[in-house]
């Protein structure tokens, strides 16, 4: 990560001498990662309880996760954000790797216009992003209406368009950062070596980049699999996803049946930040 | 051997904006011959070797590999290969995929890179970790990977953009010597880029010095030291004093300048130097003569009385700063040729002597 | 091995050598202009798939709605196509609407306060930890930045619910259960709670990169801790608590989330507003609500400008 050599302030304890400003330093860490985690321990103890209610400790059952998987809207809903998630991680990892090396490899007219384009949606708040598609999505419904007499919907289409428009930012800015790491030379050197720019790409800068492309990929899969405001606005009435599914439902009671699919929810992200730091590790 | 360069420049220029990085540079490279392109930083060497390579193209002149030219042909078709500065290996594949790369861009059959992969590996004796990746290896090893992994495509030229320089100063001299031994045995042209002087002289056949983009002079080791033709060479390859002054008298290769402050010193003069004109006259430390008072013989040359100012002790030389006058001294260089303690076999600041500055080892150029 | 490579070409000699210099500068030009132009096709596969998802699903978009702000709503919620200035003048003349955005800018600088003064002990801890329990610790921030957000702010209704935990341990212990959820209150511990990685992970890579020998350097010029603290380690820290900053108070200026499932959805904030005139209220009301999302749009990158200008005048 850094180098230890300015690390010259070791901490008090380590120094064998005990400071008040040591002790409650590493005091405030303790109960700050407790009021990071007590909450997510909790969602996970009460989705063992017998406690229907769900937030008393009245002893041990499966029989939430068992239900959980017979309730066929939670189901739907869980395949639905799978899908959305894989396909707008697909597309949007595709389209920003490729934005990526544009914005690394060339000079062009308008640079910083694609530029500021391609942060914007990181910086725009979800809700304004989520209010314009909205709106966007209607008017683009009434034309065709106007137009052919058909009448559309808002489906999982229109979610997963939404997805991959602001996936490809966050796509874009990993990809790039490991683009910039790249030692240009060794494309040079597979030029040199007889290769063409073609099998240069596959065989040299592909395989380097692509801890990074990966990264950029499961970092859209997650933002996609989290997102609760566009999903809300754009999915259409029977496509539910699961953020939206559970949010209707947390409006209306705490159930144990909530806390296992957070669970389920929960470790599916500790996974995916596991294996993004893995690879960060390789690299 | 052919009778057509190995490598051809004509009159190429490189502009990158509107400076020219390679100004109208000239060049025929033999083939088998070890050519180094030496010169400071950002003179134009390491541009120039990169248009061989075809990184760069040139803004205008031409360039021949062999007699053809090369201002269509992309890297990846020309027949020469380069060892980068550094190294540039592959970080995800081992050092036997490494150095098979090339062979299997062209589409050679397995079973006739395995055996030419391990052939190569063995001229640079890495044989036994052909299984390791880059970052498992040390500099040196680094190094003669990235040199098998150029050689074993059989290039017609190899290039080296200071392929020496990450390497500490003893491994350096090993590697020199390995080089040199190396190109003999494979005899193929190498292109040489360095910025330091002495591993040109060690190792070229023939060195083009640079600046500024433009090649100054070439020639061989001992041309370049003995006989540069301009200042900047001089001062750039090894030490020399520089003595400015006003040529007076020029005949059958000698040319006499006469100096502000009055001494009159004669030297060779490459090209005749009208009277009138400014010239400098340059001479390496270890080519001046000091003798005491006393040991003044009859001598060809007038001695020049001086006061010893510096001395230092180095070992193999002693180096000795001598004053001419208020305005000048002089350095000179005398190797220790007798092992000795007797501090009266050494000079000592103060002591007054004679120099002597033969016009055979200087020589007198055109500023 | 024989690893010399006779030369074929050798007697192909230079016929390029009686090219005239026209000729030679023409074929420049040609093959310079090919390469130009092949560079050119590159970029533009390269870049327009991506470009023209974004022009066309993000940028034509925010258009739409800057179009839609100025435009009258009908009586059933449809769109009047009549240019006016008026939800502009409702949002800044009308209590609700001019309180919604106080309230929001209120507890989003809370928020961001509250988080930066739990966040800069934090990293500073994380930063003086020797390396593999500094990976662990900041590992264990991340997570909950990977977590799902819902899925955390869900967590504390278990926590502060009436039949929660706070609530029945205080029962069980013979005190009197208080009200703490739907309070504005549980709204600011979930927004802290929410956005509290977002500030830790930013202040982690300032203060690391921080050398901390200056401080010693200060204390032997004479500073106390308390000086030194002020007058040398927040200004060099200053970028990483800036973009902290700028990453906690984006993400509350618009969020509905925390205040309907933790603050009960009693008083309005920007978000709810917005997304009742958007998806609820009977009628709805578009083009108010374009003008909502535009203002809070337009103050957002008021403050993201502030923040480069800050960054940049340290950079330097």
């Amino acid at each position: 990560m850094s180098q230890t050599a300015n690390r010259v302030t070791t901490p008090a304890i380590e120094r064998g001498r005990l400071t008040w400003s040591g002790v409650s330093l590493s005091l405030h860490a303790v109960l700050i990662y407790l009021f990071l985690y007590l909450p997510i321990l909790v969602l996970i103890i009460f989705s063992f309880t017998r406690d229907a209610f769900g937030v008393r400790w009245t002893g041990f059952t499966l029989d939430w996760y068992v239900r959980l998987f017979n309730d066929e809207r939670l189901m739907g809903a869980s395949v639905n954000t799978l899908l959305v998630a894989s396909v707008s991680t697909l597309v949007s990892t595709i389209l920003g790797t490729l934005m990526a090396m544009a914005m690394e490899r060339y000079q062009f007219r308008g640079r910083e216009g694609v530029e500021a384009l391609i942060y914007l949606p990181v910086v725009v708040p979800e809700i304004v992003m989520a209010v314009a598609l909205l709106a966007f999505s209607a008017l683009v419904f009434d034309l065709i209406n106007a137009l052919t007499g058909q009448v559309l919907r808002r489906n999982l289409t229109t979610v997963t368009i939404a997805h991959i428009a602001f996936n490809m930012s966050f796509v874009v800015v990993v990809v790039r950062t490991s683009l910039r790491h790249f030692d240009r030379r060794l494309e040079e050197a597979a030029a040199d070596l007889g290769a063409d720019s073609w099998q240069t790409f596959w065989r040299v800068t592909f395989p380097l980049i692509l801890p990074g492309i990966i990264g950029g990929a499961l970092m859209a899969f997650t933002l996609s699999l989290d997102d609760f405001v566009i999903s809300l606005f754009l999915s259409g009435p029977g496509t539910s996803l699961l953020p939206v599914e559970v949010y209707s439902r947390v409006r209306r009671a705490i159930t144990p049946e909530i806390n296992a699919i957070s669970t389920l929810m929960l470790l599916l992200s500790i996974t995916l930040v596991l294996l993004s730091q893995l690879l960060q590790r390789r690299r | 051997m052919s009778d057509t360069p190995a490598i051809e420049l004509r009159d190429v220029i490189k502009r990158f904006g509107e400076t020219p990085a390679v100004d109208r540079v000239s060049l025929q490279i033999g083939d088998g011959e070890f050519f180094s392109l030496l010169g400071p930083s950002g003179c134009g060497k390491t541009t120039t070797l990169r248009m061989i390579a075809g990184f760069e193209y040139p803004s205008s002149g031409e360039m021949l590999i062999h007699g053809r030219s090369m201002a269509t042909i992309p890297p990846h078709r020309r027949p020469v290969n380069t060892v980068f500065q550094s190294y540039a290996l592959f970080p995800h594949m081992s050092v036997e995929q490494n150095v098979a790369f090339g062979l299997q861009m062209q589409r050679l059959p397995k079973q006739e890179i395995a055996p030419r992969v391990s052939e190569a590996l063995e001229l640079v004796r890495l044989g036994h970790l052909a299984q390791r990746r880059p970052n498992q290896l040390s500099g040196g090893q680094q190094q003669r990977v990235a040199l098998a992994r150029a050689l074993v495509n059989q290039p017609e030229v190899l290039l080296l953009d200071e392929p020496l320089g990450a390497l500490d100063q003893k491994l350096r001299k090993e590697m020199q010597l390995e080089l040199k031994s190396l190109q003999h045995r494979v005899g193929i042209t190498f292109i040489f880029v360095t910025h330091d002087q002495e591993e040109a002289l060690t190792m070229s056949d023939r060195i083009a010095v640079m600046n500024q983009g433009k090649v100054l002079q070439v020639g061989s080791p001992t041309e370049i030291y003995e006989r540069p033709t301009c200042r900047f060479v001089a001062d750039f390859i090894g030490e020399t004093n520089f003595i400015d002054g006003e040529v007076v008298e020029s005949d059958g290769g000698y040319s006499s300048i006469v100096t502000p402050d009055g001494l009159r010193l004669r030297g060779l003069a490459p090209r005749t130097l009208p009277a009138g004109s400014a010239a400098t006259l340059s001479i390496r430390p270890e080519k001046l003569r000091l003798t005491t008072l006393e040991q003044a013989g009859p001598e060809q040359v007038a001695a020049l009385p001086v006061s010893v100012e510096l001395v230092s002790y180095i070992g193999s030389d002693t180096r000795i700063t001598v004053r001419l006058n208020e305005q000048r001294t002089l350095d000179v260089w005398e190797q220790n040729r007798r092992s000795t303690l007797d501090r009266n076999a050494y000079w000592q600041p103060g002591e007054q002597a004679l120099l002597f500055c033969p016009p055979d080892n200087a020589l007198v150029l055109a500023e | 091995m024989r690893l010399y490579w006779p030369s074929e070409q050798g007697s192909a000699a230079s016929s390029s050598c009686k090219r005239t210099k026209e000729e030679c500068r023409l074929a420049f030009d040609l093959i310079e202009r090919t390469r130009v132009q092949r560079d050119r096709r590159n970029l533009m596969a390269l870049l327009l798939p991506g470009l023209l998802w974004l022009l066309l699903f993000f940028a034509l978009p925010l258009l739409i709605i800057l179009l839609y702000s100025f435009i009258v709503s009908g009586p059933r919620g449809n769109l009047i196509w009549q240019a006016t200035v008026g939800n502009y003048t409702d949002l800044f003349t009308r209590a609700i609407y001019l309180n919604a955005y106080l309230r929001s800018i209120w507890i989003s600088l809370l928020t961001t306060l509250i988080c930066l003064l739990l966040g800069y002990p934090l990293a500073l801890f994380i930063v003086r930890q020797p390396p593999h329990v500094r990976t662990l610790l900041l590992f264990l921030v991340l997570i909950p930045f990977w977590t799902n957000f819902l899925v955390r702010i869900y967590a504390w209704q278990i926590i502060l619910a009436n039949n929660g935990l706070i609530n029945s341990s205080l029962r069980a212990l013979g005190f009197a259960p208080i009200q703490l959820l739907n309070t504005e209150g549980a709204t600011l511990i979930g927004l802290v709670y929410g956005d509290l990685p977002f500030m830790v992970l930013p202040l982690y890579a300032a203060i690391d990169r921080f050398d901390f020998t200056l401080m010693e350097a200060a204390a032997d010029l004479g500073a106390s801790r308390r000086q030194a603290f002020l007058r040398v380690m927040v200004p060099l820290t200053m970028p990483g608590i800036v973009a902290g900053s700028v990453l906690v108070f984006i993400p509350t200026l618009g969020q509905f989330v925390v205040s309907e499932l933790l603050g009960g959805a009693k008083v309005d904030y920007l978000g709810n507003l917005i997304q009742r005139l958007f998806l609820r209220s009977n009628p709805p009301n578009w083009p108010l609500g374009s003008a909502m999302a535009i203002v809070m749009m337009l103050l957002l990158l008021a403050f993201i400008l502030w923040y480069f200008r800050i960054s940049r005048e340290e950079d330097r």
